[in-house]
């Protein structure tokens, strides 16, 4: 791990000198495959900087998420004395598609389930391993891995049927104004995306690319992470990670942005 | 500014609105009288200091109005934001008063503004829990801060 952030290091402060010359040599991105409709990935209201550190598997520190990711889903663990993989075989194969239809209604549940929580099932369940904890480097990283199998494919959740109430109070979460800033999600993402809030362009907050690289933290990010980021920022409190709540907002969130292309791992300022 | 026009049009209400406020919820805070389209009465007894509400304004941990506006008397601020109107000669646009109803409660002039009321601490939800029953400027700061905008002309 330590010398996987080293290289990183190296190669983001590499990236300054790179990305202006990876930038020319590919010519104007192509935004068209970032947009449907009037939906836009937050790779959309990127510099080309940041776009260049994306594009580049070899430049993207996504991609280490991915390494350990795969090292994780061989790795035997729990009492059983198994690994994703003894069930599961090449995620390259049998993974592709599966993160594209999170988060989504769960009977078991009797609510909204997303990937990481499904990971855990299976880790608690199937392998009698303990639970990943939420925003741990592991937990992060074998959601990365298992998205990327998605890479290019699109979400649509379901929201009718037994999904609609939950996909009801998401959406209610995203337009409600909170904290001593009294701000909604709407009013930042669906009013300015594109405005100025100090330094940063706001985007329209779309999720198709996590969990993904803020470079900020310097390191990976889930959804519930950047919802609780975006909660404290309107000084709300946040609710904890994996808490129904944000499983209802990420339902509504990723409806919102449907039809995107999951683009796993993003790189974000 | 048709925020302010229709502030003008919302003097009323906004000033009946702001006494139950008052009589309710905000009995720790100093009391808030609306008159007209603006707050005469100061919050304070110590006149505003325009060094000091300089110094609130451009305070980037404490809610900036930089967020959100553009202040072209303070080119060396980094990163200014688009949000809002540009923030040009307040002093020669605005009194004491309208200002200061702007920033204690920007509601009252347009309920669906996204700019925050500086002194206010109910009708809110889910304020974090470290903010609960503060204002985000403290009585003085607002003070300090109108007198600073008023300088600029
Ligand atoms: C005060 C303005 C503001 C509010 C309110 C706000 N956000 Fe954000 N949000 C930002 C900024 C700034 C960023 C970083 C730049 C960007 O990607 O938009 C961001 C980023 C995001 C991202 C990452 C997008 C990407 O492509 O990387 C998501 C997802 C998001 N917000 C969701 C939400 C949700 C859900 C809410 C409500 C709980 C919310 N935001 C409320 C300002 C806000
Ligand atoms: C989160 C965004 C935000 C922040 C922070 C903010 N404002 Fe505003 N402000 C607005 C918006 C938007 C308007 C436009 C009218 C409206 O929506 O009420 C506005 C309007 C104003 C106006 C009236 C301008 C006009 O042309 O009508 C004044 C004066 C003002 N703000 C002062 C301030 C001061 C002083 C601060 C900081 C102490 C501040 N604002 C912080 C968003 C903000």
């Amino acid at each position: 791990m330590t010398a996987r952030r080293i290289l990183a290091a190296v190669l983001l402060a590499a990236l300054g000198l790179l990305a202006p010359a990876l930038a020319t040599a590919q010519g104007a991105p192509n935004l068209a495959k970032f947009q449907v409709e009037d939906r836009k990935s937050g790779y959309f209201y990127m510099g080309t900087q940041t776009r260049a550190l994306q594009d580049d598997e070899f430049l993207n520190p996504g991609m280490f998420a991915i390494d350990q990711g795969k090292a994780i889903w061989n790795k035997i663990d729990g009492p059983k004395g198994q690994s994703c993989a003894a069930c599961h075989g090449n995620a390259e194969q049998t993974m592709k598609g599966v993160a594209a239809k999170y988060p989504r209604f769960d009977e078991r549940k009797g609510g909204v389930i997303n990937l990481e929580l499904v990971i855990n099932r299976e880790r608690t369940e199937r392998m009698g391993a303990a639970p990943l904890e939420y925003e741990s480097d592991a937990l992060l990283a074998l959601t990365t891995y298992i998205t990327y199998q998605s890479r290019g494919l699109t979400r649509e959740p379901v929201i009718a049927g037994p999904a609609a109430p939950f996909f009801e109070r998401g959406k209610e979460f995203f337009f409600t104004r909170r904290g001593q800033l009294d701000l909604s999600c709407a009013q930042c993402h669906d009013d300015r995306a594109g405005g100025k809030l100090r330094g940063d362009t706001i985007s329209q907050g779309q999720i198709n690319g996590f969990p993904f690289y803020r470079l900020i933290w310097r390191s990976m990010g889930s959804t519930h992470r950047m919802f609780q980021w975006c909660n404290t920022s309107m000084r709300a409190e946040p609710f904890a990670m994996g808490s129904e709540e944000y499983l209802n907002l990420e339902l509504y969130v990723a409806w919102r942005g449907r039809g995107l292309l999951i683009e796993t791992p993003a790189v974000r300022k | 500014m048709f925020g302010w026009l229709r502030f003008i049009a919302l003097g009323t209400a906004a000033a009946a609105a702001a006494a139950a406020v008052t009589a309710v919820a905000q009995d720790a805070l100093v009391p808030i009288e609306v008159v007209g389209n603006g707050i005469p009465t100061p919050l304070t007894a110590q006149p505003g200091d325009p060094a000091r509400g300089k110094q609130v304004v451009t305070d980037a941990t404490n809610a900036t109005c930089l967020i959100c506006h553009n202040m072209p008397d303070l080119p060396e601020q980094p990163d200014q934001g688009n949000l809002a109107p540009v923030m040009e000669h307040p002093g020669s646009k605005y009194t004491a008063a309208q200002l200061r109803l702007r920033l204690v409660n920007p509601k009252l002039i347009t309920p669906d503004t996204i700019m925050p009321a500086y002194y206010r601490v109910d009708g809110l939800t889910r304020v974090q829990q470290q903010y609960v029953g503060k204002t985000i400027y403290k009585p003085q700061d607002v003070e300090d801060v109108i007198a600073y905008l008023l300088t600029l002309k």
